[in-house]
């Protein structure tokens, strides 16, 4: 079981940059400032940023893998969400049409999507998704087994430490979040969002949606709710944050505080010679719901960071330009290592 | 809605999700194999670092609940992150003597072809597709996910393989997500690994309220619950005709033998629905919750009889 695999060639190889893209403006921003590949969902709940405004049609997506591969870049859309009977052809035709407009791979989290997609288009290359919650090399060597999936992104909840017993024990590709909104709970094993509104990533696509959110002056401050679930009241002095559910304020034995964990954003630059070292195949930055210009900043920074790693790892340095930058887009302006640092657990 | 025709479903004990002293554990399960529920499922779902029990003593307590004519299943973790964490999953997954629940797809690579297995509520079966999989690796009943809806439990049974059984989640605080953060370390200001295992003191899950004291969720270590106890006792027609085989009651700290017996009663058809509820409603450690059964959210409560 513990049996320990080696991948040298894999350590000197330069890691991949993923980057979210919302909008067609957003793709030719990632591509222009240097990701290797853009990921991006169809216009409806088949991926898991199902919000308005956001997303691609197959016209839209036939354009950007003309402009992706023009420029050498890969594109990668996202069916990682879990369909039901009633709706299961729409999924269904999703991966046929991701794989008649020629897409680079697909993201799936749903075993019985990964079945489909794997008998019916068996060329078609397959990640398997976060939402797929596999958080042990065993986990993604039976996808890989089963479907033959490339590459695995890890769910944010391991260790330096677990992540790199991983990659060392598998045959997939290992991608891991760098960069953005970090989730709290294991991917895929979430449901605190339909608990309050109906709707949670696993069933329709997203957590805490847009129009289950109510903002609302009271005499005590701003109050946001979600589904009528009064997530947090700000003051004056603070900063009103978009009410995901785990980011609330909420009050136990009469402590009022973040249970869960505050507005922060994941930042692992400072990991990434040890990522490069330990075989990680490529970073993914998390956003498909952020503007444009986030994904041209981070793309830039990460795309500099990832190129000076690679060249020199032994002497690599976080620049402060970089987390100047970052920080001016992260949420709640604070950074976390989260569950890469054991002590965040 | 009339009342189940007799003796249709099946009761199963869910596992302890929560964590008590071991002489609790021991004097829980001497009880239960006295009350009238089919199935017991065992084991640590949800913290590696709880030691109380050792598999071993799952093992024991299997031993005399399956002298006393319980069906017996243990179940793996519903999160694997370290190797202690998978030599764990391989124990139980290997026992030997008992079928196995598999809360994680490394679990039921481990399981595939070697032993009929329970493919658990983590798994996320969604669809009929996933659970022919399953089914084919060996899988001989599935739970469903806690917010799939009637009509999402109804049409996968109406494409699932033949002969599969279906398991609902039918009462307790529902287990909404998991982290690899503690929670209730947290809430102590100690970090996991040096939790002092405080999750012992609340033995039904710590109290999260809104700040306008709306009991919204319950923490338990790293698992995350809804503080309303999900209960289906007044839908137990609607319950069996989507396809359910078995109704998972999720043990707590009080009362339990007592909900079992209101359950009994009410699949056996000797109580009606609306009685049932009413009955429940001083037994739970909070309101209780159905939206889920209906496709709404979780936390609506809209089942007759019930307090609104």
């Amino acid at each position: 079981m513990a049996q320990v695999v080696a991948f040298p060639e894999r350590k000197s190889r330069p890691m991949k940059l993923v980057c979210p893209a919302g909008t067609p403006p957003a793709l030719k921003l990632a591509v222009d400032n240097g990701a290797d590949d853009v990921y991006l969902g169809f216009k409806d709940e088949t991926n898991a940023r199902n919000f308005a405004g956001l997303n691609f049609d197959d016209k839209a997506i036939g354009d950007g893998i003309g402009y992706a591969h023009a420029k050498g870049a890969q594109v990668l859309v996202a069916l990682n969400t879990f369909p039901q009977p009633a709706t299961w052809r729409k999924w269904q035709s999703a991966v046929d049409r991701a794989a008649g407009l020629g897409v680079d791979a697909i993201i799936v989290a749903d075993a019985g999507l990964l079945a489909y997609a794997a008998k019916s288009h068996p060329s078609l290359r397959l990640h398997l998704s976060v939402q797929g919650s596999a958080t042990s090399h065993e986990a993604i060597n039976f996808y890989h087994e089963h479907f033959g999936i490339r590459r695995a992104v890890l769910p944010r909840v391991l260790s330096v430490e677990q992540a790199e017993k991983v990659v060392s024990r598998t045959p997939v590709e290992v991608e891991v979040f760098g960069f953005g909104s970090l989730s709290i709970m294991v991917e895929g094993r979430c449901a605190l969002s339909s608990y309050a509104t109906g709707e949670s990533p696993n069933t329709h696509g997203g957590c805490s949606p847009a129009k289950a959110i109510r903002w609302q002056q009271s005499p005590r401050g701003l109050e946001s709710r979600l589904g009528g679930v009064l997530i947090d009241r700000f003051g004056e002095e603070d900063h009103p944050g978009y009410p995901t559910l785990c980011r609330g304020r909420f009050v136990v034995n009469g402590d009022t505080y973040y249970p869960f964990e505050e507005p922060t954003s994941l930042n692992t630059l400072e990991l990434l010679p040890r990522l490069q070292a330990m075989g990680v195949a490529a970073i993914k930055i998390e956003g498909r719901q952020r503007s444009p210009v986030y994904v041209e900043t981070v793309t830039r920074v990460w795309r500099e960071a990832l190129d000076d790693c690679a060249r020199e790892p032994q002497r690599f340095r976080v620049k402060p330009a970089w987390q100047e930058a970052l920080a001016g887009i992260s949420e709640g302006r604070q950074c976390t290592l989260g569950a890469y640092h054991r002590p965040w657990k | 809605m009339s009342a189940a025709p007799r003796d249709t479903m099946k009761l199963a004990l869910g596992p302890l999700l929560y964590y008590w002293p071991r002489e609790a554990v021991l004097a829980f399960y001497r009880d239960a194999a006295r009350w009238p529920v089919d199935t017991v499922y065992l084991g640590e779902t949800v913290c590696s670092r709880r030691r109380e029990l050792k598999l071993a003593d799952w093992i024991a307590i299997g031993a005399e609940l399956a002298a006393a004519g319980k069906e017996v299943v243990l179940s793996t973790a519903e999160l694997i992150e370290s190797d202690a964490d998978l030599r764990a999953m391989h124990a139980v997954a290997g026992n030997g003597k008992f079928r196995v629940e598999a809360n994680d797809m490394a679990a039921v690579r481990a399981l595939a072809g070697k032993a009929p297995f329970v493919a658990g509520p983590f798994l996320n079966v969604y669809n009929a597709g996933t659970l022919w999989l399953l089914a084919e690796l060996g899988a001989t009943r599935w739970v469903a996910p806690v917010e799939l809806s009637r009509e999402g439990i109804a049409a996968v049974v109406a494409e699932a393989p033949e002969g599969i059984e279906t398991e609902v989640f039918a009462y307790g605080r529902l287990p909404l997500a998991v982290s690899a953060r503690c929670f209730t370390a947290r809430y102590h200001n100690l970090t996991k690994d040096h939790c002092e295992f405080r999750c012992i003191d609340n033995p039904d899950g710590l109290a999260v309220d809104t700040q306008d004291g709306q009991h919204f969720l319950a923490l338990n270590g790293v698992q995350t619950q809804s503080a309303a106890v999900h209960s289906l006792a007044p839908l137990l027609g609607e319950a069996r005709a989507a396809g359910a085989d078995l109704l998972r009651l999720s043990p707590q700290s009080r009362n339990m033998a007592e909900v079992v017996a209101v359950f009994r009663d009410a699949v056996s058809g000797d109580l009606a629905p609306r009685d049932a509820a009413a009955r429940l409603v001083p037994l739970m450690p909070a309101a209780p919750c159905d939206g889920y059964w209906h496709g709404k959210p979780g936390i609506l409560q809209s089942a007759p009889g019930s307090r609104t």
